[in-house]
């Protein structure tokens, strides 16, 4: 047997080696944990949570607990009502529930599927009391005839479970319907697809001028020596430092119909003073001042792509024959392929989670889907609507990210210069 | 970018054009920037030039935007909700940042690629997403319009760019300087004051002002999780904007292109430091 060579502390080296890598090991991740958990705290949850919330229906089985049990039994095809025993079970459910007063919240948790729920047991909380025994059938119906109609009680039914779909399907403007299965809204109840369709059209809009205009700079940027690259640099990057809120502002005091750009053209007598441009509170506002504030996240990738590629490439072309041109087309514009996917991608996936800008200066016709889940958050308070369609975005933008990655890689991601 | 002698005329043009073309984009880029400093010195409440102000009389400009955010209480009263908010979100984000960085520089840290991507989704996540999350998750804590839940939500935003920042000042950092070190008989906690912290210096000091300005042009999550008491200066614009747009907020919009300037201005100071520490020569 050979002899065992031996670290310092009388260790077989092989041994010595995995304790002090293990232990090195540790080390690292001990150092990474603090944030690890911060992150996971203040970040990660509240993405898990969205996501629960999304499909968390708990509030109907909670606050019904016997009413979600006794209409399992009743068949929702037929025309006819469910039993006694279901009327008997939501009597009791509610007169438990308005003592609490929860009954308000579960009816605007299903008015969201099937408007006029909320009323209908706002309103039976306060009268259902006076029922004092059965048969509760008759007597709720006379009460308020709403309980006589088959399409509430199958929206209670459908939405029974702990769980539900139901948050998706209204985000992609679907609902359920009477067979059980989904359906389509009516055409003027659709707004979801359009305004996702709508998101997705004018971040790639964006993009596109962006690179437009991008491009050209970037290049600029490349070729000129060092020294003069590094002030007109200054220029890419003073906007990109600057608060977003202050460059939506000198948007809003350029293009308002008495602001600065239109004030001019009347003052070269170009328009007339009635025949001032709209150029804010619509979707032009949104992509002008979008595609200005998102600019340098496209010209940085492309302009540290385009730094790496030799100028002798293009002499080379040049040199056995081929035009400028096509020695730009065939020879360089391939090699800053990279810089567009990275810059692209960026720009596409910044643009397609805007809310600030699109809420102060998109009007009506120039808002996106983070404008609707900011209105489902504060305005409508259908929390779980607001999360599906942000499930929606972030899985849009997941997407997106790992196509990135497979372009750039994630841990080529640079911050500023 | 002087021009050969034999370049031919369509050449020519077409040189001359392309910078045209360029100064046409630099100057779309700055200009909405520029427009906004004299504009702030009006003296009437409109958003535009007035004919006193082209004609360069001086009876059209006024600092009375100026004087109104130095005495309005509610511009105050944001000014040092954001300084504080972003202070504490800072040295939160500075800390765990970089003891983490230093984690994740190490040569054997397990699931490196899987930790990165972790800490750095919330740079990557879009806002609104992250502010309905929050809002959502922080209203079960009871942190909703409170300070601490601000503080919180900033300094989980800036975390990714000190992270950032930092592992790239530790990129290719030579091991045997630590080696070196412990040979000559330096402690560890020698080798940490007197090798890694000079070297990582800037990085942090950049990742810093990084999370910084992070937290104080933060705006959505501030809406969400925040309530009025903690209005940022970006709250109080965006409100502004929306309800009584006074040319007070160019004021203030000026003065915040000041701290940009500032700020950028460092930063810049600082890469060239780093680049000067490290050895590398500019290409």
């Amino acid at each position: 047997m050979p002899e065992q060579i031996l670290s310092a502390g009388r260790m077989p080296l092989k041994k010595a080696l995995a304790a002090s890598q293990r232990k090195d090991k540790l080390t690292a991740f001990l150092m990474v944990a603090p944030l690890l958990a911060f992150i996971l705290i203040t970040f990660l949850m509240p993405i898990v949570d969205m996501l629960y919330r999304s499909v968390d229906n708990s509030i109907v089985p909670e606050t019904l607990p016997r009413t979600v049990v006794a209409i399992e039994e009743w068949n929702p095809d037929t025309t006819e009502l469910p039993s006694e025993a279901v009327y008997a079970a939501l009597h009791a459910d509610i007169a438990a529930a308005s003592e609490q007063r929860t009954h308000t919240r579960v009816g605007q948790r299903l008015n969201y599927e099937n408007p006029g729920i909320s009323s209908l047991f706002r309103s039976a909380g306060r009268k259902l009391k006076t029922i004092k025994a059965g048969p509760y059938k008759e007597a709720m119906i006379a009460q308020d005839k709403r309980w006589g109609d088959t399409d509430k009680w199958r929206t209670i039914q459908t939405f029974s479970k702990s769980f539900t779909w139901g948050y998706f399907v209204n985000a992609f403007d679907g609902r359920f319907n009477n067979a059980g299965g989904i359906e389509l809204r009516p055409e003027n109840e659709r707004i979801y697809m359009f305004l996702m369709w709508r998101t997705v059209v004018m971040s790639l809009t964006i993009t596109l001028m962006t690179l437009l205009l991008g491009f050209p700079i970037a290049y600029l940027l490349a070729i000129v020596p060092t020294r003069i690259s590094n002030l007109l640099i200054i220029l890419v990057l003073l906007p990109f430092w600057t608060s977003l809120l202050v460059r939506t502002t000198s948007w809003i005091a350029l293009l308002q119909q008495q602001g600065v750009v239109n004030d001019f053209l009347v003052l070269l007598g170009l328009l007339s003073e009635d025949g001032r441009l709209v150029m804010m509170y619509n979707s032009t506002g949104t992509m002008i001042a979008m595609t200005h504030i998102l600019l340098p996240f496209m010209v940085l990738p492309l302009y540290s792509v385009m730094k790496t590629i030799s100028p002798s490439y293009m002499r080379a072309a040049i040199s056995l024959g081929a035009h400028p041109w096509r020695a730009f087309w065939r020879i360089y514009f391939p090699n800053t392929i990279p810089g567009i996917g990275a810059g692209g991608i960026l720009v596409f996936i910044l643009a397609t989670g805007y809310y600030i800008t699109p809420a102060l200066v998109g009007g009506n016709d120039g808002v996106f889907i983070s404008n609707r889940i900011a209105y489902n958050i504060s305005l409508s308070l259908n929390w779980g609507l607001a999360a599906a369609l942000s499930v929606i975005l972030l899985a849009l933008v997941m997407v997106m990210f790992i196509v990135y990655d497979n372009i750039v890689g994630i841990n080529n991601i640079k911050v500023g210069s | 970018m002087a021009l050969p002698s034999y370049t031919s005329v369509p050449e020519r043009i077409w040189h001359y054009l392309f910078i045209a073309i360029c100064a046409a984009v630099f100057l779309f880029l700055v200009f909405p920037l520029l427009v906004i400093i004299p504009l702030s010195f009006n003296a009437v409440p409109f958003f535009t030039f007035t004919k006193e102000m082209l004609a360069f009389d001086l009876s059209g400009y006024s600092l009375r935007w100026y004087e109104d955010f130095f005495t309005n209480p509610n511009w105050q009263g944001a000014v040092r909700n954001s300084f504080v908010i972003a202070i504490f979100a800072t040295l939160l984000s500075t800390f765990f940042g970089t003891l983490a960085a230093l984690g994740l520089s190490r040569n054997h840290m397990p699931y490196r690629t899987l930790i990165t991507s972790l800490l750095i989704s919330p740079m990557i996540v879009p806002l609104i997403i992250s502010a309905a999350g929050m809002f959502f998750f922080y209203s079960r804590l009871g942190l909703l319009g409170s300070h601490i839940g601000v503080i919180l939500a900033h300094a989980a935003l800036g975390t990714p760019f000190v992270v950032i920042t930092v592992t790239a000042t530790l990129v290719g950092f030579d091991n045997s300087l630590i080696c070196a070190a412990s040979s000559l008989g330096a402690t560890p906690t020698q080798i940490f004051c007197k090798i890694i912290v000079p070297l990582i210096t800037p990085g942090v000091i950049s990742g810093a002002l990084l999370a910084f300005i992070t937290s104080f042009d933060e705006v959505v999550v501030v809406l969400f999780v925040g309530s009025f008491r903690q209005r940022t200066i970006p709250w109080q614009m965006f409100s502004g904007i929306r309800e009584h747009i006074s040319p007070t907020i160019l004021a203030v919009a000026t003065l915040m292109i000041l701290i940009s300037v500032i700020l950028l201005v460092a930063l810049e100071l600082l890469r060239r430091r780093t680049e000067r520490i490290r050895g590398i020569k500019e290409s």
